[in-house]
């Protein structure tokens, strides 16, 4: 990790928060808090991963959080028609329908060259009113036990008798999260993705196939959209058709915090968590703090300008000591 | 340079190739030969044939019927892109083609990477092989940077790195210098020779007659789809070269002459700006061509900067037409007269998505004003149709799209689109990069006509013939700094060059 990356920054302001929040709130660095800041968090951060592919195969995805839940819907009744399922058809089931989903945006993307920003508004929009119309805006409380059972991974009880626990979804992000990171670090097709968003021109004559390359950045996504949605089921214990409307924007906001450039090419997995992390222990901390919710939306704004636009001060300042020393600089003229 | 180059074994051996694209034969029965370890140059101007010819070496394009294609002594009767690669043919395009934010070892190795199967990648493995590829150039880069941190000059070594890892033996060179220095591209002709002398056959491409003259040991010219001949480099001059490039020959006589009775147009006093330039002191008169020349980097671009308004000067005062005047931005300098074709033609100079039309008139849209202050297409058909026609552009149809035109039509609108605001003083920043042999001579007449027409102009050029042939004046500027001054009556190409490159 290079020193001036969007990365160490990130974590730099991160590690001074956590600091400043410990020292402000005696809540902060409990357990108990720590672990539900993860519980809650698990699910956007599949997601995160999941758009971080698609951002670093320069490419944009509005429709994965409504498409979890159309995968959730689906797969209500899929369990049915398979007599209850488990948690291991509930994952194939998931992913796979996640798969399907975040294909029909690649193939209409690359079929009809069409840039991703419009057709995943465009299927954000059709899955959100395919899954109100059929379910007429139903709740669904009636769910196999297997999926809102709860399972814990962690559990702990303090000396005055409350309990912290992690819970299956935090599993399943840690899986997700490592997956994400050697796909795209650490196997050529993760190179090829980079690759690709980079310089897609210069990909394409280098002989990357950019059929699969766009199949493998959007069916990662929809993977870890239906895995996404799964796990969203087990910690709410219900399927709400506009429970995840308006979270893409929220996630996509993480992402870019964390150093993920819209224009491909460029982003990392840790990047990720730290962007996902920071946006959630802000919203923690204001909530210890007993500050205004609407704050939060402000911070996150600010800090995203904050982010993206000190990201270019290190170039400035180069060019600036640059000509200090360079051979051709000189007294400065008399005015 | 070998002495008996026909005892030497074929890389490439093509004969009877030609190749028709909707009609327009694009080559007729070329052949094209180019022994081992050799330095062969492709000459011709824009549009000649010579990249078709390479995209049928590489398989991109098939020939006609009746092509006969020899890799390495075995004929080939289909050539496919996979096919050239495993054969060890690589091209190095204009563009490189690299990946900007990965890293530089990661450029080098990235044809190992391409597959649809899924591997593992050792980065460290990667690293190696970067390693060893860079030793074999005898150059040093941090594998670790990003290439986008790299300068041109290196980007297009990490270029040439990636082709000999995929194990290039015949290396085609689409003008790799074209945006390079004097002093990089001489580091880059070094880099070739090292190549050659390993056995790597090279096919080089370029405008710049004298490198090609100086790097190769023969050239192949091709006109209008048609082979012309192959020569030996040894005993060709620049002048003889263009001459079968274009067919006509360019007896291009020096053009100086003396304006010191006119006018000044622009008067420059000590001016500085620090870090750029310092105590500059220049004066163009009504009708003058001032050339200045010098090696990249010692403030030629940052001081037409600051005749334009881009950057402040810090320190001194530039008069126009004997008024002093301090420009704040670029459209203060219009105002004032003042128009700047910059360098970058594709970068700054156009709009490339746009139409030669509305490239023509981006300058001046408040003079085409019609009713309701609303834009008045017959007022921007009647400019934009003045200058094509005065400066005779080639174009289809004036709503054709400006990345339609070839480099010497594409300045020609870059022209107009200046010469639309009427300057009194026109800066024209290195004008032929990117531009053939007889483009230039034809944007050289314009200049000269402008000149005529009593506006003052700063040719700024880092080839010196150019600035040479075409300018009354010559300033030599070193580190910001304006070092001498010199008639070009009364001097030679050898005696300049030495001055600037000494």
């Amino acid at each position: 990790m290079r020193l001036n990356s969007i990365e160490s920054r990130l974590l730099v302001v991160l590690v001074l928060m956590i600091f400043g929040l410990s020292l402000a709130s005696d809540q902060f660095l409990t357990l108990g808090n720590l672990t539900s800041l993860l519980n809650n968090n698990a699910v956007n951060l599949i997601w995160a991963v999941g758009l971080l592919v698609v951002l670093i195969a320069g490419g944009i995805d509005i429709s994965f959080a409504v498409a979890a839940s159309v995968v959730q819907y689906v797969a209500v009744f899929c369990f049915q028609a398979l007599g209850g399922g488990n948690w291991l058809i509930g994952f194939i089931v998931c992913g796979g329908l996640g798969i399907v989903l975040g294909l029909v945006n690649a193939v209409l993307i690359h079929g009809f060259r069409i840039i991703s920003i419009v057709i995943t508004i465009a299927t954000f929009n059709a899955y959100f009113g395919l899954l109100m119309f059929f379910s007429k805006g139903r709740f669904i409380y009636n769910l196999p036990d297997w999926w809102t059972d709860r399972i814990f991974i962690f559990e702990h009880q303090s000396a005055t008798g409350t309990w912290s626990e992690l819970n299956l979804a935090v599993a399943v992000m840690v899986v997700c999260v490592a997956a994400t990171a050697f796909l795209i670090r650490y196997t050529n097709i993760g190179r090829q993705l980079y690759a690709f968003g980079d310089n897609p021109e210069g990909a394409r004559r280098a002989g990357v196939n950019i059929t699969v390359m766009q199949c493998v950045a959007f069916g990662w996504m929809g993977l870890m959209a239906g895995i996404a949605g799964l796990m969203q089921v087990n910690i709410v214990k219900e399927v709400v058709p506009n429970a995840l409307y308006g979270r893409e924007l929220d996630v996509l906001a993480a992402v870019v915090l964390g150093g993920a450039r819209l224009g491909g090419g460029r982003g990392t997995v840790l990047g990720c968590i730290l962007g996902v992390m920071f946006v959630a222990i802000t919203q923690n901390g204001l909530n210890l703090l007993g500050v205004s919710p609407f704050a939060f939306q402000m911070i996150i704004g600010a800090a995203i300008l904050i982010a993206i636009s000190s990201s270019n001060v290190p170039v400035e300042l180069k060019r600036f000591r640059w000509r200090g020393i360079s051979p051709g600089s000189f007294r400065r003229a008399d005015p | 340079m070998p002495d008996k180059p026909e005892l030497k074994p074929l890389a490439l051996k093509l004969g009877g190739v030609s190749k028709v694209f909707g009609g327009v034969q694009a080559l007729n029965a070329v052949s094209f030969d180019v022994q081992e370890g050799e330095i062969h140059c492709l000459s011709g101007e824009n549009g000649c044939g010579k990249s078709t010819l390479i995209k049928i070496v590489t398989g991109v394009y098939s020939p006609a019927p009746g092509a006969r294609i020899e890799i390495f002594g075995r004929r080939f009767d289909v050539m496919t892109p996979n096919l050239a690669r495993s054969l060890g043919i690589e091209v190095i395009w204009q563009d490189l083609a690299l990946f900007p934010h990965m890293t530089v070892a990661e450029n080098i190795a990235f044809d190992e990477l391409v597959g649809t199967r899924p591997r593992a990648v050792w980065i460290r493995g990667i690293h190696q092989r970067a390693e060893a590829v860079l030793a074999r150039l005898g150059v040093s880069i941090d594998l670790n940077s990003s290439l986008n941190s790299l300068p041109i000059a290196q980007r297009q070594i990490v270029a040439i790195a990636r082709a000999l890892m995929g194990n290039a033996k015949l290396l085609f060179m689409d003008e790799p210098t074209s945006s390079l220095s004097q002093s990089e591209t001489s580091r880059l002709l070094e880099v070739v020779r090292t190549l050659s002398r390993q056995g790597v056959a090279v096919v080089f491409v370029s405008h710049r007659l004298a490198e090609v003259l100086e790097i190769s040991s023969r050239v192949t010219v091709l006109r209008d789809g048609k082979l012309v001949g192959v020569f030996p480099t040894a005993g060709m001059t620049q002048a003889r070269l263009g001459e079968l490039m274009t067919g006509t020959r360019f007896e291009q006589g020096m053009s100086a002459r003396d304006r010191s009775s006119s006018p000044a147009v622009l008067e420059v006093e000590n001016l500085g700006r620090s870090g750029e330039f310092e105590n500059v002191n220049l004066t163009i008169r009504a009708g003058e061509v001032v050339g200045m020349t010098g090696l990249i980097g010692a403030g030629r671009t940052e001081l037409a900067h600051a005749l334009i308004g881009m950057t402040r000067p810090e320190a001194g005062a530039v008069r126009l037409n004997g008024r002093r005047i301090r420009l704040r931005s670029i459209r203060d300098a219009i105002r004032e007269g003042i128009a700047y074709v910059s360098e970058d033609r594709l970068g700054l100079g156009l709009v490339l998505k746009q139409s030669i039309a509305d490239n023509t008139v981006i300058a001046v849209l408040d003079r085409i004003l019609g009713k309701l202050g609303l834009l008045s297409p017959q007022r921007q058909l009647n400019l934009v149709d003045h200058w094509i026609g005065r400066l005779a552009v080639k174009i289809g149809h004036a709503d054709h799209a400006i990345l339609t035109l070839s480099g010497g039509n594409q300045q020609r609108v870059v022209l107009a689109k200046w010469l639309a605001t009427n300057p009194k003083l026109l800066i024209l920043d290195s004008p032929t990069v990117g531009v053939d042999v007889g483009a230039r001579a034809g944007i050289f007449e314009i200049v000269r006509e402008l000149a005529d027409q009593g506006i003052a102009i700063l040719l700024i050029s880092d080839e010196v013939s150019e600035v040479l042939l075409n300018s009354d004046r010559i300033l030599h500027i070193i580190d910001g700094r304006i070092a001498g001054e010199y008639d070009p009556r009364a001097t030679s190409a050898e005696e300049l060059e030495q001055r600037i490159y000494a």
